[in-house]
């Protein structure tokens, strides 16, 4: 950004300034930028990046394949087949923890004064969702595409487009699931009320997409919940392509599709809420 | 696209909006800065602005004095676009802030009262993207950058995390901030909360720079009859509506002579202290809490005469000069903080 020429002005054009560049990419792009240079000045988030997910992965994973033990033949074949089922689960639940807190930041931005100043500046109130989303989602992929580096582990071997497959799953998912953060982050000012509806919502959202037990096994009503929760595709989706040979409950087109479809409704969602304009104070 | 380069180098601190001055230069009658109409708010039930009409002249600093709950801050709401009015209108350069708010954000800087900087950014990284908000990229945003942040003495922490400054030069990034595109028109809100005595006079020079080299109209909201003082017109606010509107000076010349104040025992003690000056003096006292004020011309042979006629009812007495507080009083008929009491209790 250095400058080497005058600093010479140019006059005001409004013109310029009414662009879609102007009110849209630009600004998107500076919330998305503040989102990433947050990141990584907090060390200890960054820290968590790779400790937290190895951490859940391996503890939940190896203290829920007891559970399933006296079903497979050897405890060691039945401890490491969980563990591989669990894998996608466990992704998409970094994710989702990454995603959902990233969006806690809006709460903080609206309390701190931050969110006013871009609130009233002029730019298309989609400039702020874009940027804040594409800005959480950002983080929240990264974070699920540093976990495919355990697929190994997992006993996952997979091919090239299994694995691109993957990635594009995830960074859909993170889209979806900060878009979703990002709606019911938006109206509230305090962050203890955003855990609770984390605690009532988000979570069993997790627990009932598959990604701890196959909506196979699940009886009558939870087989619904389950069919009817957008996450379960992504989870399942995640299945397609770490584990291509295995039978999974959807096709890989269907999983995509719905996937996309979750991306568009929160996202126009969480359009719709920042565009409105009322007789309310703004922040 | 006028200018030559002499003009453009003039400029270079800072130029609002170029149309504007010229025809201001010109005599073509050119939209005010800001303009209100029959402006009018409630939330609900509550009526929090009521029939706001009165404007603010190019390159004044206009100061829009209150107490808590006199509108105020939903009037900044409003002409910060944050709030579209119940009715009437607000105009900036001419542009409707319910109608047109993007034309009139980009004619508008505003520094907010809370603090609107990322602490967890560099100053450099703040001014960024705060021109990034409004359309500046590159070049030019770099170049606005360093002319902002030299104008408010911080050029030597532009690499600074927020988070290291002290409360004054936080306000003065946050004036950068606002000043970032140029604007024609600077709303402040409550800008001196929270600066020590100095920060205060350092501002409020940067403010009038702005007024006299660039041009820029300046909207101050403030509850400090001392900073009132400093501006070159007001409207004085109280419950939503205007209760005064002119010069500092004009306004305390409208209170003939002096103020002169017998404090009283109490209440009751005024009360009777007031009928009986009245019927004495033929002037018409007020009561304000346990004391009795009189506008009057020599203010201190007043006093003399009174005090000789009614010993032992007076505990203290004073004569000053009206104040702004002075000026509140005798529109509203009670004191400026009143209306903050009532909400509280």
């Amino acid at each position: 950004m250095a400058a080497t020429s005058l600093p010479v002005r140019l006059p005001a054009n409004s013109g310029a300034r009414d662009s879609a560049a102007a009110t849209l990419w630009t600004p998107a792009y500076s919330l998305w930028r503040r989102e990433l240079v947050r990141f990584y000045r907090q060390k200890a988030r960054v820290v968590g990046v790779i400790a937290s997910p190895l951490l859940f992965w391996l503890v939940l994973g190896s203290g829920f394949s007891k559970t399933f033990q006296s079903h497979s033949a050897t405890a060691a074949a039945s401890s490491s087949h969980y563990l591989s089922y669990f894998f996608p689960g466990a992704i998409v639940m970094i994710v989702l923890f990454t995603a959902i807190f990233s969006m806690m930041s809006l709460i903080q931005d609206r309390n701190e004064g931050f969110l006013l100043s871009v609130l009233a500046a002029p730019i298309s109130r989609s400039a702020i969702v874009l940027g804040k989303v594409l800005g959480g989602a950002t983080l929240a992929a990264i974070q699920g595409w540093i976990f495919l580096v355990f697929a190994p582990l997992a006993g996952v071997h997979v091919g090239v487009v299994g694995i691109l497959y993957s990635l594009l799953i995830i960074a859909l998912t993170s889209f979806a699931l900060t878009a979703l953060g990002f709606v019911i982050a938006w109206p509230m000012d305090s962050t203890q009320a955003f855990h609770a509806v984390i605690n009532l919502i988000l979570i069993p959202l997790w627990l009932l997409s598959g990604a701890l037990f196959p909506a196979s096994g699940a009886s009558g009503w939870l087989r619904l919940v389950m069919l009817l929760n957008p996450l379960t595709y992504g989870v399942d989706a995640l299945r397609n392509g770490l584990f291509p040979v295995e039978a999974t409950t959807f096709s890989p087109v269907v999983n995509l599709i719905v996937t996309l479809v979750f991306c568009a409704i929160v996202f126009a969602g969480s359009w719709a809420i920042v565009n409105r304009r009322t007789n309310k104070p703004a922040a | 696209m006028k200018g030559n380069i002499v003009a453009t180098a003039e400029q270079i601190g800072h130029s609002p909006n170029p149309t504007a001055s010229h025809h201001a230069a010109d005599g073509i009658s050119a939209p005010l800065p800001i303009e209100l109409d029959g402006l009018t708010h409630d939330y609900g039930s509550r009526l929090a602005l009521n029939n706001l009409s009165f404007n603010v002249k190019p390159a004044e600093i206009f100061g829009l004095l209150g107490p808590n709950g006199s509108g105020k801050t939903t009037l900044f709401r409003i002409l910060s676009t944050l709030m579209v009015p119940t009715a009437g209108h607000a105009r900036i350069a001419g542009f409707d802030v319910a109608a047109n708010p993007t034309r009139v954000r980009q004619q508008t800087g505003i520094v907010f009262q809370a603090t609107s900087l990322d602490v967890k950014l560099t100053v450099a990284e703040n001014l960024m993207h705060q021109g990034h908000l409004y359309g500046l990229r590159g070049a030019e945003l770099a170049a606005r950058s360093k002319e902002v942040l030299a104008r408010v003495g911080l050029t030597d922490r532009a690499r600074d995390l927020a988070e290291t400054l002290s409360g004054g030069q936080k306000r003065r990034v946050e004036l950068a901030k606002g000043l970032i595109h140029s604007p024609s028109v600077l709303l402040l809100d409550e800008p001196s909360t929270g600066l020590d005595p100095g920060a205060r006079i350092d501002l409020w020079h940067y403010l009038r720079i702005l007024r006299d080299q660039h041009g820029v109209t300046v909207l101050v909201t403030t509850h400090l009859m001392e900073e009132a003082e400093h501006c070159d017109r007001l409207a004085i606010l109280s419950s939503g509506q205007l209760v005064a509107l002119g010069t500092p000076a004009e306004l305390k010349s409208e209170i003939g002579g002096d103020i002169v104040q017998f404090d009283t025992a109490g209440p009751e003690a005024a009360l009777a202290l007031q009928t009986r000056i009245a019927e004495r003096f033929a002037v018409p006292p007020t009561v304000v809490g346990n004391a009795v004020r009189v506008e009057r011309e020599q203010g201190h042979r007043f006093l003399t005469e009174v005090v000789e006629a009614f010993p032992g009812a007076i505990e203290a007495v004073s004569v000053s000069k009206p104040s702004l507080e002075d000026v509140f009083i005798q529109r509203t008929g009670h004191r400026f903080w009143l209306d903050q009491d009532k909400e509280q209790s």
